[in-house]
């Protein structure tokens, strides 16, 4: 511990880290079209939120921002599956498995 | 009975009657539905007389019977309540309606007998009854308008009855939208009533009007008066509303007989009557209903002379006489309007039925050029027929010499008439006189012109028996209204009964410093006239047949102006119709082409085409939602910092 505060990296330096892999998640959504890119980017999003609770966890000396962390880990696992689901249909149907084969899902 | 359950009584017979009937109104069993038709009117009939009786038993300044169902309308200051008043005036128009229109509905078993819808038609006469008597015994003046509007309703069904000929259905429209322009006046005199008074009870205005009569144009009794006068032209054919009428022939006969001759024409002169304590304030008014009454009863009598469908004779000898009923009422002779409107219900349903006899037996024939010498042919219809016609021409003794002679002498000596309307009156005698003798001359007189394919026979006896009555009726109910000065020396000092009962209710006239020698004199050049054009028509029709032919060529073009029955339907047309479907026409092409569709094109257009722009937001794909979202969240964040 003593040595991250030794090396000068303070609370700042995490948040704009997690500021940089949450906008590449967006990114990653917004504008990929495989399935399983956007969902590893919306992994890269969660991720980033995981990192700032821990930091801020850290820096104010509490737990409560750890113990959100798992929170968020096992709704990402869920997430994935059911995502991963979703793609496994897609791919079986479309053979490819593009966003915009989503588009034929409408009733 | 108590005299509410009388009242009930006679009113929803005949509404029963057209439930019944019109619930049932594909039945093609004449005389089952004619029968009912019959007896509801019969109901009412009884229940009038009982009626009568029970006001004839009260005390002379007594005699109102009211019945009060409920509180119809309360609206502030307006209170309507769904009452009934049974006077004098009411009592004789209720005899006459329900007597005579059993007597018709009778007649139109026979008649209508190998009808395809009689059930439809016995509804309706007897919607019509209804009506009628809801008109003439509503004491406030918006339910006297209620039946004013009903009876309108049932005179355009049954005008156009046969509504599968186009020309019969036009007439229908025709007559109602001619009555729809007088009832805008009834309504605006309705309006002019209740802001002068508050109230549209009879009563209650006849106990507020002020004790002068009121001079100029301007004022408001004067005002509504001359609306309701208005509406009163409108309903009983009068000058310049009566084009309606002639056409209105297209129904069936019973129905001219019972609406367009008997009932429903005179509810105008009904009205007046009922409200003569306000019309006698505006002596302007009077004047005018006066010049338009004897400008009506010349003007129809002289078409009159040149028709040739029966019934069209008939339909302007009844503008005519409604025309004299008009004079009367305008010069302040409320009871001799009364009395003629009642004698002439009697000999014109008459004649009414008895043309219908002999259109039924000519197969719808109605043209008299091909009927003649039918009195051998139809003994009764023909015997019937003459009492009717010695009854209009004002032959001494008959009811229509007795009403007609006491209009003129009324028109002469009252202090508001005029020897020149009285002139006009005689000179209408004269033509009705002529045409109605041309009219037997050419129908049951002289050689037969009847086509060798059409035998005539006599109607069945449910036909002839409502001639007889009438016919009875004709000869002997002017005798309840006999004038003083022939009473004076006929054997028996008959008294004047019909004068006597309408005393009480309606302004009286005082011939104060006319003779008696006066009088004798009038009667003596009225009759006389009559004859002597009841002489002339025999002998133009009759002796000298080539005579018409070579009189006709003299007049030229004034018989044809008079023959096309002085283009008033033409000038209607072409001044009043024709600019109106102009302008009709031009702001449908200009102002609602222009303006009116461009506005809501461009509504129209504006919601169609933000739709779709706003559609293509929402097109499914899950990207640009996410965008969206994003979108949104970022908006709300700034606005939360910032704000």
């Amino acid at each position: 511990m003593q040595n991250i505060e030794a090396i000068g990296i303070g609370q700042n330096h995490y948040l704009i880290l997690s500021a940089i892999i949450f906008s590449i998640g967006i990114m990653g959504v917004l504008f990929r079209k495989n399935i399983i890119m956007m969902l590893m980017s919306l992994e890269l999003m969660l991720n980033a939120i995981n990192l700032t609770f821990i930091a801020f966890g850290y820096f104010n000396g509490n737990l409560n921002g750890q113990i959100m962390v798992f929170f968020v880990m096992t709704l990402a696992a869920a997430e994935a599956a059911i995502g991963l689901a979703i793609a496994v249909m897609i791919y079986r149907k479309f053979n490819e498995v593009n966003i915009r084969y989503f588009e034929q899902m409408k009733g | 009975m108590s005299h509410q359950l009388l009242l009930s009584l006679l009113l929803l017979a005949p509404v029963l009657g057209f439930f019944i009937n019109g619930f049932n109104f594909s039945s093609t069993k004449a005389i089952a539905v004619g029968t009912l038709g019959t007896l509801c009117s019969f109901i009412s009939f009884i229940c009038s007389l009982g009626l009568v009786l029970k006001l004839g038993g009260l005390p002379e300044d007594q005699r109102r019977l009211t019945v009060e169902f409920f509180n119809w309308l309360q609206v502030a200051d307006l209170k309507i309540g769904f009452s009934f008043i049974v006077d004098q005036i009411s009592a004789v128009m209720i005899l006459i309606i329900t007597g005579i229109g059993t007597l018709i509905h009778l007649f139109s078993v026979g008649y209508m007998s190998h009808d395809l819808r009689p059930a439809k038609y016995f509804a309706y006469l007897n919607l019509f009854l209804f009506n009628m008597l809801l008109l003439v015994l509503s004491d406030n003046l918006l339910l006297m308008f209620v039946g004013w509007e009903g009876v309108g309703l049932c005179s355009y069904l049954l005008i156009g009855f046969w509504f599968s000929d186009p020309a019969k259905a036009s007439a229908g429209m025709k007559a109602f939208i001619t009555n729809r322009i007088g009832d805008v006046g009834f309504l605006i005199g309705m309006f002019i009533l209740f802001f002068q008074f508050g109230t549209l009870n009879f009563v209650e205005i006849l106990s507020r009007l002020p004790a002068v009569a009121e001079l100029g144009w301007t004022g408001p009794i004067t005002l509504s008066c001359l609306a309701l006068f208005i509406g009163a032209t409108g309903k009983s054919a009068q000058i310049p509303l009566y084009v309606w009428l002639p056409d209105a022939m297209a129904g069936p006969t019973p129905v001219s007989a019972l609406i367009h001759a008997a009932t429903m024409v005179t509810a105008g002169v009904y009205m007046i009557v009922r409200l003569s304590g306000l019309f006698v304030l505006a002596p302007n008014v009077m004047m005018l209903i006066a010049v338009v009454g004897a400008a009506t009863a010349l003007f129809a009598a002289l078409i009159g002379l040149t028709q040739w469908d029966i019934k069209k004779v008939l339909a302007y000898s009844t503008v005519s006489q409604l025309g004299y009923m008009f004079l009367a009422v305008g010069v302040g002779a409320f009871g001799g309007a009364m009395f003629h409107l009642m004698t002439h219900a009697f000999f014109k349903a008459l004649m009414f039925l008895g043309s219908g006899s002999v259109i039924h037996a000519m197969h719808e024939e109605q043209d008299i050029r091909k009927m003649g010498g039918l009195a051998k042919k139809l003994p009764m219809t023909h015997a019937t027929f003459l009492v009717g016609w010695l009854a209009i021409i004002g032959f001494p003794f008959l009811s229509g010499f007795f009403s007609k002679d006491e209009i003129l002498w009324s028109v002469y000596a009252s202090p508001n008439g005029h020897p020149l309307l009285w002139f006009i009156g005689v000179c209408g005698a004269g033509c009705t006189a002529f045409y109605m003798t041309r009219l037997m001359a050419l129908t049951f007189w002289g050689k037969s012109r009847v086509p060798k394919e059409i035998h005539p026979h006599e109607s069945p006896l449910v036909m002839t028996f409502p001639l007889i009555i009438l016919a009875f009726f004709a000869l002997t109910i002017g005798w309840v209204g006999v004038p003083h000065i022939l009473a004076s020396v006929l054997p028996g000092h008959i008294p004047n009964v019909f004068e006597h009962w309408l005393e009480p209710v309606v302004p009286k006239l005082s011939f104060i410093g006319k003779s008696s020698l006066l009088e004798w004199a009038l009667m003596g050049i009225s009759v006389s006239v009559a004859g002597l054009c009841a002489w002339l028509a025999f002998d133009f029709y009759i002796v000298h047949k080539e005579r018409p032919k070579s009189f006709v060529l003299k007049m030229g073009k004034l018989y044809q102006f008079v023959s096309h029955k002085f283009y008033v339907d033409e000038f209607y047309k072409q001044r009043i119709l024709d600019p109106l479907i102009e302008g009709s026409t031009a702001l449908w092409a200009y102002v609602d082409v222009n303006f009116i569709d461009r506005l809501t094109y461009f509504i129209a257009d504006f919601t169609v085409s933000a739709g779709a722009g706003l559609k293509s937001i929402q097109n499914g794909q899950t990207q640009q939602y996410a965008l969206y979202i994003l979108l949104g969240l970022v908006t709300t964040i700034t606005w939360i910092l910032v704000g």
